[in-house]
């Protein structure tokens, strides 16, 4: 048996986890409560602009939206295996973790236009 | 013993109340195939599920064939599929069955042999593979006048936990993963890797690697968690699989960032 290179898949997977877990919820009071009720201020598209402008912010986001990409990826690699679709496993690999790169280059750009 | 325990039974009888009984059957000798047999026991308060297995084996069918030794939880002998979950029957009381009514199954994800016994070869070979038994570094071994290694009550307290397993493969049984693959290496096995791996006298771990970082090792694990679940001894196979999977990952980086670094 040989050491698997599993670990970075992994540790991209639960770092995914552990910020989908961690910041969502403040994301979602954030965008979902505090902004659409202008609880903390007039909510502007030049404000929240120039929030996103900054580039703490960008880079934040970029891990906030980047690693939950790979979560997804590894978690329904898995549930495709489990499923039964383990005699292409390579293709289902391929698809989910090129998906993930795919979405994290998108990200990338976006932000960086922004 | 037979003698013993039936006078256990005939004590405190009470006719009117019975309990059913469905019961996993096959002698590969003789049936093509498995089949379901139902039996009727007397039904006791203070009764488990091995106590009515027993009564059908002494009293109504003595071709029945079981595994169980210790019947108080300690052995890990009797663990059997009840209504499709993995539990030792010897600490599974009737009476948590309202229905009155229960299934035995042998526990799922192994070869049956006959009746409610299955095969165990593969768990034996995969405790086997983990090397459950402290290892020393070429050298470090220290003479026996020296006397034994030491260790603080802190240090014990690091791996205790997974000492307590009592092989009752219950996990293995509620492993969806083990089921679809059995190559994977499995709860208790990884488990058991990891009581030596924390264990301040243990120096083995890189050995012990080559079977835990491998893709059938820790890596096909999915964190299902069933395994800790079921765990009649709070194992938490789970938890030990998640905690390998971390040192492994900081192992991978090491390699891999610090090329030559053999920790
Ligand atoms: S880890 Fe728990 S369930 Fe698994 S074999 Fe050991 S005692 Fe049984
Ligand atoms: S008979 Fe020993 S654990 Fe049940």
């Amino acid at each position: 048996m040989s050491k698997s290179n599993e670990p970075v898949l992994w540790f991209l997977f639960s770092a995914g986890g552990m910020i989908s877990a961690m910041v969502f919820p403040i994301l979602l009071i954030i965008t979902g409560v505090i902004l659409p009720f202008e609880l903390a201020g007039e909510v502007t598209f030049e404000r929240i602009h120039n929030a996103v402008k900054n580039p703490v912010v960008k880079l934040v986001l970029f891990f906030v939206i980047a690693l939950p990409f790979f979560h997804w990826a590894h978690r329904f690699r898995f549930t495709l295996i489990d499923i039964g679709l383990k005699p292409i496993s390579f293709l289902v690999s391929l698809l989910c973790y090129g998906g993930a790169i795919t979405g994290t280059i998108v990200a990338a750009f976006i932000l960086w236009k922004i | 013993m037979a003698t013993r325990r039936t006078c256990l039974w005939k004590r405190g009888v009470k006719v009117s109340e019975t309990f059913e009984m469905e019961i996993f059957r096959y002698y590969p000798d003789k049936d093509n195939e498995p089949f379901i047999k139902s039996y009727e026991v007397p039904f006791r308060d203070d009764w488990v599920v091995l106590d009515a297995i027993n009564y059908i084996k002494d009293e109504i069918d003595g071709t029945l064939s079981y595994r169980w030794s210790c019947r108080m939880g300690v052995c890990g002998s009797c663990g059997m599929m009840v209504n499709s979950v993995p539990k030792l029957t010897c600490s599974a009381f009737l009476k948590d069955y309202p229905s009155r009514k229960i299934r035995v199954e042998p526990l799922q994800g192994f070869p049956v042999e006959r009746d409610l016994i299955f095969d165990m070869d593969d768990f034996m070979n995969k405790l086997t593979e983990v090397k459950p038994y402290l290892l020393r570094k070429e050298g470090e071994e220290k003479p026996l006048e020296e006397g034994e290694y030491l260790q603080s009550p802190a240090e014990l307290a690091h791996y205790k936990q997974y000492t307590l397993c009592i092989n009752c493969m219950l996990c293995y049984a509620a492993c969806p993963i083990y089921a679809l693959d059995s190559n994977f290496v499995g709860p208790a096995a990884i488990a058991l890797a990891q009581r030596y791996n924390l264990d301040s006298r243990d120096q083995g771990r890189n050995q012990r690697q080559e079977v835990i970082a491998s893709h059938e090792g820790i890596w096909e694990c999915t964190f299902v968690g069933e395994c800790s679940v079921v765990c009649p001894k709070d194992v938490d196979p789970a938890a030990a699989i998640q905690r390998a999977k971390v040192s492994s990952t900081l192992d991978w980086f090491k390699e891999k960032m610090i090329p030559r670094s053999k920790g």
